[in-house]
């Protein structure tokens, strides 16, 4: 015969709203002085910022230098490239988020069209000749405001990450010239700060290229930005490959894989998947100092703010054109940090 | 029993050890072995720890690099050459310690990963195959599963399965049960029976001596670095010519 336990409901003031007020905010004397402490505290800030949101601050600034904040110099004219530009990048991101669980074709279709997407941007906002008549060109050097910030971010982070990778890689050969390059070029890279790559990128890139090839200054911010990031990047891949046991290369061995095959199928998806949330991290991070470009000579959405600040009818309004650049760059940080999330989440599925 | 050893003394010669020496470092782990493993013969590697057992194994699919000797596996000798090494691992399947699955991997991706890429087996010709091994192994209800979502026994079931899938002449297995809770043990044993009476040429190093004596023909004892005593199974057990050995069998039989 077995015993049946009856059933209880649990205690009225262990459960529900109740319950947890009790437990979380007042448990203690001291808990319930530190609640009372904080909501007073809450209240005060809030009121202070709402007070001056809602009522004191002056937004026409912004509202009145949106489309600047936005595009900068980029010609009236010739805004509806930025605008199908957008378009393509929202299709695609709604086309990801609608097949996000889908497999096979879908995926590799929505892949390339990722990949497709940034020189088919590049070439709508850039155009050709400065004589044709269909999409006429529009020098990087009016490039500004946040179209020029969101371009530095995306191409810096596009094209640092495979060149991270290789360096990683490279730094772990065994063939000491590829080491000693590497290694050498990831130190002397870590060991400066960005604004002395970005004014070597401006002042030496030139030297090194032939005199046909002349950069913008856009494109030479560009590339100091991404040498840079992509040694940063290099040393959080590296940590991911230390990670990945021995038994793995082996197992991948024994089965027949050569080399290549071994970190591309085995090695390199677990080692970057490790390695996400740092290197998201160090993009967010790059995206930040995309304002850097500043001291260049470059407009970008900080810049821009700036000289919005300087303008006759809006004198003294620094407050309301910075609160709004930081909500700008406060919205696409954290969609960088929840994609991030959202990405270890898909792919931690069956991690041991 | 009688007669599948006559049948294998006609059989070839499939591995060919002679003169095996490695070193890690000072340590000389591997001190001029010399070894013949017939086809279809299956031999267990016994031994007490630290004695190269392992690291013997390892120099035949080139896991380990031997620094002194020949090795020649199904006619292809063993050499810096990498493509002599890549043949010789393509021949040979190989079960670990420790499972060594692919993590970021299903299991039925796992088992089909290498007969795609290094065999060029359609997608389609690569699952079936995958499923009849699954089937073969007794776990295909797993195959959508990630390793680290079945237990040990089974984990390791799979990676014989992924071994077979390349077709290998020789499977060679690491210690395949010492990572295993008890009452695993016996579903992976009962695996390699099966692979054993099909006739596949295996070398286990294993302390399961049941399992010797059930279906292996031969067994080498291995320690300090060599082979201390050779023979088949029957013999082994019943006579062991070597003090070591007789040690060793009254330390591992007792209970």
């Amino acid at each position: 015969m077995t015993v049946q336990s009856e059933v209880l409901k649990p205690p009225r003031t262990e459960v529900g709203l109740l319950g947890w007020l009790k437990k979380n905010l007042f448990s203690t004397w001291y808990n319930i002085l530190l609640t009372f402490l904080s909501i007073a505290f809450i209240y005060v800030v809030l009121r202070a910022i709402l007070t001056w949101v809602l009522r004191d601050a002056r937004w026409e600034v912004v509202t009145t230098n949106f489309q600047v904040f936005m595009i900068g110099r980029y010609p009236i004219k010739e805004l509806w490239r930025v605008l199908v530009s957008l378009g393509i990048v929202v299709l695609l991101a709604v086309l990801t988020w609608i097949f996000r669980k889908a497999e096979g074709p879908v995926r590799r279709w929505l892949v390339i069209g990722w990949l497709l997407s940034l020189p088919l941007i590049g070439i709508l906002l850039r155009g050709f000749s400065r004589e044709s008549t269909f999409l006429p060109q529009v020098s990087e050097d009016v490039w500004s405001g946040l179209m020029l910030t969101l371009i530095l971010a995306v191409v810096g982070i596009v094209a640092s990450f495979p060149l991270g990778v290789v360096l990683a890689l490279g730094r772990r050969s065994e063939l000491p010239v590829i080491k000693v390059l590497c290694t050498v070029y990831i130190e002397m890279i870590r060991g400066v700060p960005l604004i002395s790559v970005l004014f070597m990128s401006q002042l030496m890139l030139p030297l090194f290229l032939p005199p046909e090839l002349r950069l913008s200054t856009v494109m030479r911010a560009l590339t100091g930005m991404t040498l840079f990031s992509a040694a940063y990047t290099a040393e959080n891949v590296r940590g991911g490959l230390a990670s990945i046991p021995r038994g793995q290369y082996e197992a991948a061995r024994a089965v027949g894989l050569n080399e290549v095959l071994v970190m591309i199928l085995i090695v390199l998806p677990q080692a970057l998947r490790a390695v996400i949330p740092a290197i998201v991290g160090q993009f967010i991070s790059l995206f930040k100092d995309t304002t850097l470009v500043a001291i260049v000579g470059l407009l970008d959405l900080l810049g821009i703010a700036k000289s919005v600040v300087g303008q006759q009818e809006f004198i003294g309004l620094h407050k309301e054109v910075y609160a709004f650049a930081a909500v700008i760059f406060f919205i696409f940080c954290y969609i960088l940090s929840y994609a991030s999330r959202r990405l270890e989440q898909a792919l931690g599925v069956g991690e041991r | 029993m009688q007669n599948e050893n006559e049948k294998q003394n006609t059989a070839e010669d499939i591995i060919v050890c002679r003169d095996v020496h490695k070193w890690f470092g000072d340590f000389h782990v591997l001190r001029g072995v010399d070894a013949t493993i017939k086809k279809g013969e299956v031999v267990v590697v016994c031994g007490p720890s630290g004695g190269g057992k392992s690291t013997f194994i390892r120099t035949i699919n080139r896991l380990e690099e031997h620094q002194r000797g020949d090795i020649i596996v199904d006619g292809i000798e063993l050499t810096t050459d990498l493509r002599n090494i890549h043949a010789i691992q393509r021949e040979i399947g190989m079960v670990f310690q420790q499972f060594n699955l692919f993590p970021h991997l299903k299991v039925i991706d796992n088992v089909t990963l290498a007969p795609i890429w290094v065999r060029r087996w359609s997608k389609d010709k690569a699952v079936q195959v995958a499923m009849e091994l699954l089937e073969r192994v007794g776990i295909p209800e797993q195959a959508d599963k990630y390793p680290g979502q079945l237990s040990g026994g089974q984990q390791q079931r799979v990676a014989i399965a992924r071994a077979l899938a390349m077709q290998p002449k020789i499977m060679l297995f690491d210690e395949p049960t010492s990572a295993l809770d008890p009452e695993m043990i016996k579903e992976v044993l009962d695996v390699m029976v099966e692979l054993a009476l099909s006739g596949m040429t295996m070398i286990v190093v294993t302390h399961e001596m049941g399992f010797a004596k059930q279906v292996a023909n031969r067994i080498m004892f291995f320690a300090d670095g060599n082979i201390v005593e050779e023979n088949a199974t029957d013999e082994f057990f019943v006579n062991p010519r070597e003090p070591r050995t007789r040690l060793f069998l009254s330390q591992i039989l007792t209970h």
